[in-house]
């Protein structure tokens, strides 16, 4: 399922980052970053988590002096149950909002979901937003933050911040050009300490997909760039391309999770996670970095419960891949 | 792509846990911790003047609040990941699981938050210890005589 669009512009985006990403080497990239603890003043991580992404919602259109009444959709997802921080967060903007959600993946569901509208001139502009918060997905997703408990070198570390992206129909340089729908993918892992392994075959299938449905070769793009495989996955990505596909993508591909962290000094295993790690990486660095002028951005994510896990099923995994193009 | 070739390639670029090594460090470590409680034991039993069997109970009850101090400092999570399983096993460990759910839940409230959580890893211990206790006082009994 592969769409070209014709007029979905990216107008703004806000990124916000918590105090680990500020110390990785894209730190200087963010719009705002937190350096306390992560409560970031509030009662609760979740309510930390809530007020993170009102805030990247709410700093971006004040950057664009718009309204709240001038938004046509806001489409958000999250990590956290029922996606409760995404609700909380939006809740009182009055502004249309649909709820999605891919795990890791979701800003790219967000993303396909508004260019779709915008680009059959249901709507002229859109924001887009995710969030996700170390200690609120470790709360939720494993044990008790504070229970030390022995972690894989394979295992990830979920990012804390928030991204937002205002779409629009006018034209701007930065052009949503093409994207493609993910299938569910699943090589019956179970591992929830090696994910990139379980979503590497998923955002493997989506890059061949986009390729050979719009007739491309790996290289028309200057940056191919995965969710959050971590440095593992990211080598089991490019294996499997080769061995499956004979597609060789080491040259200009790279794995979000690994940049956002300098993995070899930071505390973070394989490397970051969560939804907005391919948010903070895309929004604040590479479509701000005039190297890159086709960029392919395949968000990845794991679509396990931890119910389901311990029922002994295995985990199902997705990619989306979207093609942004800088234009004159 | 067949399951099993997939499963090799994940084998090949994941990276292997040092089981042996880990091994060590916990064995040492809960040695340690075992030679840090009779030091504890003995000094309450001099200074103290408490014959050994009740200093020992003062002994488990230090360690369960030192542990629990340095949960709450954040700390014992950290020294869990250097010295492995050599202080989650001991009863450091226990105190640990326990304040460590009633932290994590403690902006829930007293009853849906702490009270409904607290023994969320904990049970698992209190559960099968006194399944096992029971079992294998049965078998005593039928064995030994009681």
């Amino acid at each position: 399922m592969t769409y070209t669009y014709n007029n979905v512009y990216i107008k703004d985006k806000y990124t916000i980052a918590g105090m680990y990403e500020k110390d990785g080497p894209l730190g200087k990239y963010f719009d705002k970053t937190y350096n306390s603890d992560l409560y970031m003043n509030k009662f609760s991580w979740e309510k930390a988590e809530i007020g993170l992404l009102r805030e990247a919602i709410d700093k971006l259109l004040k950057r664009q002096k718009l309204k709240n009444s001038d938004i046509d959709l806001i489409i958000s997802g999250d990590l956290s149950n029922q996606i409760a921080v995404s609700n909380y967060a939006i809740r009182g903007t009055n502004i249309p909002f649909l709820g999605v959600y891919n795990a890791c993946a979701t800003i790219a569901e967000a993303i396909i979901v508004a260019a779709t509208f915008i680009d059959s001139k249901k709507i002229k502009n859109a924001i887009v937003a995710t969030s996700s918060h170390n200690m609120s997905a470790e709360k939720q997703f494993r044990n008790p933050t504070e229970y030390g408990s022995f972690k894989k070198k394979s295992a990830t570390f979920t990012a804390t911040g928030s991204a937002s992206m205002l779409l629009s129909c006018n034209k701007t340089n930065l052009k949503i050009e093409s994207s493609t729908i993910g299938k569910i993918c699943d090589l019956s892992l179970s591992d929830v300490n090696n994910m990139g392994a379980a979503m590497a075959p998923a955002a493997a299938e989506t890059i061949y997909q986009h390729l050979t449905s719009l007739g491309r070769d790996s290289s028309y793009y200057d940056l191919i760039v995965t969710g959050d495989l971590g440095k593992y996955g990211k080598k089991i990505l490019i294996k499997y391309l080769k061995t499956k596909y004979n597609l060789d993508i080491s040259s200009n591909y790279d794995d979000a999770g690994t940049m956002l962290y300098d993995t070899n000094k930071q505390p973070v295993l394989a490397g970051g996670s969560g939804p907005v790690c391919s948010a903070l990486v895309s929004f604040a660095y590479l479509l701000n970095n005039e190297k890159f002028k086709k960029i392919l951005i395949v968000p990845t994510g794991a679509l396990f419960s931890p119910t389901m896990l311990f029922q002994k099923e295995t985990i199902p995994s997705i990619a989306h891949a979207i093609s942004v193009e800088v234009v004159k | 792509m067949k399951v099993d070739d997939y499963k090799k390639i994940v084998d090949e670029y994941t990276p292997k846990e040092n089981v042996l090594k880990n091994a060590i460090i916990s064995f040492v470590a809960g040695g340690m911790l075992g030679v840090f409680s009779e030091f504890l034991l003995r000094v309450y039993c001099l200074w103290l003047d408490l014959p050994r069997k009740e200093s020992g109970v003062l002994v488990i009850l230090s360690l369960i609040v030192l542990a629990s101090i340095l949960t709450a400092l954040g700390v014992f999570d950290v020294l869990v990941n250097k010295f492995k399983c050599g202080l989650i096993i001991p009863i450091t460990g226990f105190a640990h699981s326990m304040t460590s759910s009633a932290l994590e839940y403690k902006n829930e409230g007293l009853i849906s938050g702490i009270g409904s959580n607290i023994f969320k890893l904990a049970g698992n211990v209190i559960l099968y210890g006194v399944v096992s206790v029971y079992i294998f006082g049965v078998v005593r009994l039928l064995i030994f005589g009681g």
